[in-house]
């Protein structure tokens, strides 16, 4: 369930920290009726043009705070809010080249009155933001 | 003056959760639309409307009331979850459990419900921890009786034993009308088609499923018609669907607090495809219940993929029907 709204269009960028291009960001929301903690977040996947990203250089931020995955899994207050669109970080040195990129991303969530892991997946192609 | 026998007509703002999600409706729009559709009982979730909950402002529950009297609305029941996977590698502890269902009872407190939607995960015994507290903040806690469970269920029949010994008049039931799935919805069907199913195997199943005699060799059935991943998910599907008698409603007559009106699709005629309200309705009028049914509207899931989703319309829909139901001018 709202999976094709994961990955938000807009705002995909390569990320800029003192001169450098440090890695690369999108805006994405949960597939899920409701807003979650952040704990429960179990984990965050993205692949760049077929390339995983490894977990431990992800990132998120919501409402201005930001958490690396590993963080969240302890983060038991603050909430990723239905609809929210949250902003997810990859460090990749160098980013991302102009122009078009496959994105795939996929969230897995523990939800607790199901048996099983809930996992949304969403894939498209975006133009990177100058 | 409307006759109603005392059953009301309510909504639940889930039922705009694909507006709300995308921004196009907020919280305030959700409540004005139910108003404008007759829809006077507002039933609400914190976790998907109220961001920050459950650590909401005092000026937040003042514009709720605000909300309320400006649109001749009122607050009927708040969706309780409970989340015991919170912690990785471990469930919560009863204390823990105890301790999130009384901050849900304080927040339907404040926002004027009398009614929490306990999410079936809840276990019977934090119920019964639970009561005296329901009774202190004056909510009545009823559990869901939702899809894949139904009256008959072990978990439910722990609940509803463990209700009967406490003897408490806040803990009873809120049955989903999911429960009386007749025929498989036509949004969902059509979505595994447009995802690859076989035309002739969904329509197979949906003709298995409309039978209520259970899925007995259905698998293997669809499988000889060369049946591929989505028609066996499907197939899943209609096992965890359940269509119970309506007519069972009257055994649990003292204990339901509330209604939710789930519906998938309701058609141009404003009767709903795969569940029989017309049954329904009826029995819980024989019942003596005179609480809300909330519309509850969950059909946007399965045709957002394509389709422009109309919350609004399907609700209207909705409440038409219920009104003629409950026999309204």
């Amino acid at each position: 369930m709202f999976d094709r709204y994961i990955i938000c269009e807009h705002d995909f960028r390569n990320v800029v920290s003192a001169g450098e291009v440090v890695g690369f960001q999108l805006r994405t929301r949960l597939p899920y009726y409701r807003g979650l903690g952040l704990s429960m977040v179990e984990d965050i996947a993205i692949l760049i043009d077929g390339q995983p990203i490894p977990r431990e250089a992800l990132s998120l931020t919501v409402h201005g705070n930001t958490y690396a995955l590993s963080e969240m899994e302890t983060e038991y207050v603050d909430r990723w809010e239905f609809g929210e669109e949250a902003v997810l970080i990859a460090r990749f040195p160098g980013g991302l080249a102009a122009g078009l990129h496959k994105v795939d991303l996929t969230h897995t969530l523990r939800i607790s009155y199901l048996p099983f892991l809930s996992i949304g997946s969403d894939t498209k192609v975006l133009a990177l933001a100058d | 003056m409307m006759i109603t026998n005392g059953i009301k007509r309510g909504v639940s703002l889930y039922s705009f959760q694909e507006e709300f999600f995308l921004r196009k409706m907020t919280l305030e729009d959700c409540i004005a639309a139910a108003a404008t559709l007759g829809a006077l009982g507002i039933e609400s979730i914190a976790e998907q409307m109220m961001p920050g909950f459950p650590n909401l402002s005092d000026a937040f529950y003042d514009r709720w009331h605000g909300w309320m009297a400006k649109y001749g609305t009122t607050p009927t029941c708040h969706d309780l979850f409970l989340d015991t996977k919170m912690y990785k590698g471990r469930l919560m502890t009863d204390a823990e459990m105890l301790a999130s269902v009384v901050r849900d009872l304080k927040h339907a407190n404040r926002l004027g419900c009398t009614v929490i939607r306990v999410i079936v995960n809840t276990p019977p015994h934090i119920m019964e921890l639970a009561a005296p507290y329901a009774e202190q903040y004056n909510v009545r806690l009823g559990l869901e009786i939702h899809a894949p469970f139904n009256f008959d269920h072990e978990w439910i029949q722990r609940h509803l034993e463990t209700y009967a010994r406490v003897g408490s008049p806040y803990l009873g039931i809120i049955p989903d009308m999911g429960i009386f799935e007749k025929r498989f919805p036509r949004v969902r069907a059509d979505r595994y088609v447009r995802q690859g199913a076989h035309p002739h195997i969904v329509q197979y199943i949906s003709d298995v499923h409309a039978q209520h005699a259970g899925t007995e060799g259905l698998v293997e059935a669809i499988k000889a018609m060369g049946a591929n991943e989505l028609d066996l998910a499907m197939a899943g599907d209609i096992a965890h669907m359940t269509y119970v008698e309506p007519r069972r409603l009257l055994e649990f007559a003292p204990l339901i607090f509330h209604i939710h009106g789930k519906f998938y699709e309701m058609l141009e005629d404003c009767t709903e495809y795969s569940i029989p309200y017309h049954e329904i309705v009826p029995v819980l009028r024989e019942c003596g219940f005179n609480g809300f049914i909330s519309s509850e509207y969950e059909g946007n899931r399965h045709i957002q993929d394509v389709f422009e989703v109309d919350s609004v319309e399907q609700v209207r829909r909705h409440q038409r029907m219920l009104a003629r139901l409950l026999g309204e001018a």
